[in-house]
């Protein structure tokens, strides 16, 4: 039914995301929240305002936060793509995930994904940002239930419990 | 089953819907169809809760145990409910929904308590319209109050069954029994047997009314505990499923043309290309033009191929001029809180004007704001065999059941509304639009249709906080003690409008009038408005004689100690008189009460000398709401109210001309971000004595004022307009 946009060659037909190739049909100019939601049922990514500003939609391209809402497919390639689905490994949450858990770090959650998608990256880069520094990186992430204090908590929190798991591991 | 569409006032009042709703009786009278109930629910034992009322028609009620769900008359005033099953699991079932309030897990907490089962062990069913018991809607703090006690008696009660249950396969007493973690025990047998095993074989289905003991405040051993919120891991990965991540079989996607402005009308509609494209369902029915398509990038496509001349509405006042216009345009009606045609008044504004030796007259203006939930409004959409399946984030699925019902000429029991735990409404989302406008695509598509409305639409669409102006006219004696006042509220709202001082002679009025734009509901309602107009008034007044502002508060606040305890509280905590701000800063305190909770919040605001731009440096509130269920989900109330109140207090505004918003994005409407969220302390203030009240509200109205009164010590400037600063202060 959704063959009618363009012509076949030009359309997008594969996307790496969580380490796994997805089959898709989008033609280039589709956002990529659209087809991670609507076509792959990824809808962790949250839609909140379709102008980047929100954060909400917020993954992971080559490791760097992107606002999928604003990305078309046609231009992402086989570059490696993070969803939320995608930090959870044998049940196991990603440290930050746990931290917003033990941090009570959200209301009605609707910004939740795009949060840890954005702290995941800060922690990618800075291993153990200051408050200023993560209000800083975090800016264009709204929270309108107001709990950015608890957020901010839990990405310091994930910070020191990867940096004590980091040096377990290389005991 | 009679006709359940409701009578009009349900779907048509918006504005402050609880000045109507706790002076009207319930609209429906829903009842269980028996043959679903068995077969949703199965085994095991039910009670329900009626209200007083129906208890004495309802004399079947009560069934013995014998014949359960099949032999009796299912209560019609239910007004909550719960079942226990064969493995113990507990289903408890209210009308109320979670919008990131957290009542999913204090009112199971509640029940655990009651009930003596492991906390885990409760499930709550919320806010479907087929399995619940009516409610109004969730708002107005009333959860905690009164669904929580409601919840409790269930449970109880419950307990109680479980009780007699055991005695009597024991053939014993049944007072010598104690329940504990799901189990009841015998202390002097040391048997024990599982809830669960109690239920095996039951079709028992208890009906009582609400007086049974409750567990004393004292002895709470699960509610007053900081647990988790319920399906916390859900939301963290991703998971959970808010109405706009639905999908169902063959489902497709809609979108509505919108009027280029408020109230214009349609002149010709040409849906020809529209209709061309394949697979695409356009309706035209009245004034409404929508499209549904199995993809929405089809949808949006099909919707810019329609061609719609439309007839503008007569010119409307714009977000310069709505002050004046307000004023100009005041209706029939008004009067003190919650209207009623005549104003509060005590005393002589005259006399107490005459005993003054200072007096102020000062203006208040207050702008609309949206509400911004992250998820705007979305519904899905299906019709089976004449019924009408809906999904949709909204604080009032009854409500929004009447209002389908009433859209598509059906009774109330031909429509199943569901409110998945959704992104959040404050207030903003007690309409049901999305879902009749998703309801008439999928009717016309023969398909669900999923709607969800864009951030634009939901800016322009939804409904505002309103617009108000606030007129004080007051007198102070020379000793601190005030002797007038005078308070008009114009449309903004009566929420919070009396003062809590103590002054001999008042007249307070609420006066509604005229407004551009659809106004309703907002946390908090027009308290935090009031609030503002108040506590940044009594600080002039404060100023006026020389009084320190916190002590000529204390002064006036003689009558109200809960007011009182929690300014000191607050001030304690923030070392209130303890130190002088630094260059460029300054300290504002404000206080009130509303909704049956306490407040005080303590600011400190930097003004940069260059831009004007204002920072909140530091908050310290303190809150009293009686008995406190959840610490941490109460904290985290406290704390985003805070954040929350900030965008309203400095720089929130919705702008609009020629009846169009002209900032419907957020790269136009400024909402708080991480940078603009302070220090934040939260002091509880723990009365067990007295029953919880509820706290998604009341927290953010002292905030505003706070600000306001610490920008005045920073700079000497009164900014006497809600924001204070959308573009600095001009020092």
């Amino acid at each position: 039914m959704s063959l009618q946009l363009s012509t076949s060659s030009q359309r997008i037909t594969e996307l790496q995301i969580n380490g796994k190739p997805y089959k898709i049909d989008a033609a280039p100019e589709t956002s990529l929240l659209s087809v991670l939601r609507d076509q792959l049922d990824l809808t962790g990514s949250k839609y909140g305002c379709g102008e980047g500003q929100c954060g909400a939609c917020t993954v992971l391209i080559d490791g760097n936060p992107r606002h999928s809402c604003t990305v078309t497919v046609g231009t992402v390639g086989q570059r490696p793509i993070t969803t939320i689905e995608g930090l959870e490994h044998d049940g196991k949450l990603h440290p930050l995930q746990q931290a917003f858990l033990d941090e009570g770090a959200m209301q009605c959650a609707y910004c939740t994904s795009g949060m840890i998608m954005t702290g995941v990256s800060l922690l990618k880069t800075n291993a153990d940002p200051t408050e200023a520094q993560i209000a800083e990186f975090m800016q264009g992430n709204i929270c309108r239930c107001g709990t950015y204090p608890r957020i901010v908590a839990a990405v310091r929190r994930a910070a020191g419990a990867m940096k004590s798991s980091a040096k377990g591991a290389s005991r | 089953m009679t006709d359940h569409r409701a009578p009009e006032i349900e779907t048509q009042i918006v504005i402050e819907p609880e000045r109507y709703e706790l002076h009207s009786p319930p609209v429906h009278h829903f009842e269980i169809d028996r043959r679903d109930f068995a077969k949703l629910v199965g085994a095991g034992i039910a009670v329900f809760l009626i209200s007083k009322g129906a208890l004495a028609q309802q004399q079947q009620g009560e069934s013995g145990g014998r014949g359960g769900f099949g032999g009796q008359s299912m209560p019609k005033d239910i007004s909550a409910w719960l079942h226990i099953n064969e493995d113990g699991a507990v289903t408890v079932y209210t009308g109320k929904v979670e919008i990131g309030q957290n009542i999913r897990t204090s009112l199971a907490q509640a029940v655990a308590e009651e009930l003596r089962t492991p906390f885990e062990s409760i499930t709550m069913v919320m806010g479907d319209t087929k399995l619940t018991p009516f409610d109004a809607g969730t708002f107005g703090s009333q959860t905690t109050p009164r669904m929580g006690p409601q919840l409790r008696h269930v449970a109880s009660a419950a307990c109680d069954t479980l009780r007699e249950l055991a005695a009597k396969q024991w053939n014993v007493d049944a007072a010598r029994l104690v329940a504990v973690s799901g189990k009841i025990t015998d202390p002097q047998s040391k048997r024990s047997i599982a809830y669960g095993k109690l239920a095996e074989g039951q079709a028992l289905a208890k009906a009582i009314p609400d007086t049974d003991p409750l567990v004393p405040t004292n002895e709470w051993i699960i509610s007053g505990k900081p647990i988790a919120k319920v399906d916390g891991r859900d939301f963290v990965t991703g998971s959970h499923k808010y109405t706009s991540d639905m999908k169902l079989p063959g489902m497709l996607y809609g979108k509505v043309l919108r009027q280029p402005s408020v109230g214009a009308t349609l002149a010709s509609v040409d849906a020809t290309a529209a209709q061309a494209i394949p697979g695409v369902t356009v309706v035209h029915d009245g004034e409404f033009v929508g499209v549904a398509a199995p993809n929405l990038q089809t949808a949006a496509r099909a919707l810019a191929a329609i061609r719609a001349e439309w007839k503008p509405a007569p010119a409307l006042p714009n977000s310069k001029n709505i002050y004046e216009y307000l004023k100009a345009n005041v209706q029939a009606g008004g009067g003190g809180r919650g209207g009623g045609g005549r104003p509060n008044t005590t005393g002589s504004m005259e006399e107490g004007l005459a005993a003054a030796s200072h007096k102020l007259d000062a203006t208040y203006n207050i702008a609309y704001i949206a509400h911004a939930p992250l998820e705007p409004r979305a519904a899905v959409a299906q019709w089976q065999n004449g019924e009408l399946n809906v999904w949709t984030g909204t604080q009032r699925p009854f409500g929004v059941r009447s209002e389908l019902a009433g859209a598509f000429h059906i009774s109330g029991d031909k429509v199943r509304v569901r409110m998945p735990d959704m992104g959040s409404g404050y207030g903003g989302k007690h309409t049901g639009e999305c879902a009749v406008e998703a309801a008439r695509l999928a009717q016309a598509a023969g398909k669900p249709v999923k709607l969800e409305w864009t951030r634009e639409e939901e800016f322009t669409w939804a409904y505002f906080r309103p617009v108000g102006v606030i007129d004080i006219r007051s007198g102070v004696s020379g000793d601190g003690k005030l002797t007038a006042w005078e308070f008009h509220n114009y449309n903004s709202g009566g929420s919070g409008i009396d003062t809590p001082y103590t002054v001999a002679n008042q007249l307070i009025a609420f006066h509604p009038t005229q407004y551009p734009l659809r106004q309703g509901s907002y946390r908090g309602l027009a308290a935090t408005a009031n609030h503002f107009a108040r506590e940044s008034h009594m600080d002039d007044l404060a100023h006026s004689i020389g009084m320190e502002p916190m002590e000529f508060r204390l002064k006036n606040l003689d009558k109200n100690p809960r007011v009182a305890d929690v300014l000191k509280a607050a001030a304690e905590k923030f070392g209130w008189g303890k130190s002088k701000p630094a260059p460029g800063h300054g300290f504002g305190l404000a206080c009130g009460m509303e909704k049956g909770g306490y407040v005080a919040t303590c600011a400190e605001v930097s003004v940069d000398g260059a831009s004007g731009a204002v920072q909140v440096v530091r908050a310290v509130t303190a809150f009293d709401c009686g008995a406190i269920v959840n610490p941490d989900g109460l904290k985290n109330q406290v704390m985003g109210a805070t954040v929350q109140g900030l965008g309203g207090a400095l720089f929130e505004a919705i702008e609009f001309e020629d009846g169009r918003v002209t900032n419907p994005k957020f790269s136009k409407y400024r909402v708080p971000r991480f940078k603009d969220a302070p220090d934040i302390e939260v002091v509880l203030v723990n009365r067990l004595d007295i029953p919880s009240a509820g706290a998604g509200e009341t927290p953010i109205m002292a905030l505003a004022p706070a600000v306001g009164n610490a920008i005045f010590q920073a700079t000497g400037a009164r900014l006497r307009s809600m924001p204070m600063a959308p573009n600095g202060v001009k020092i």
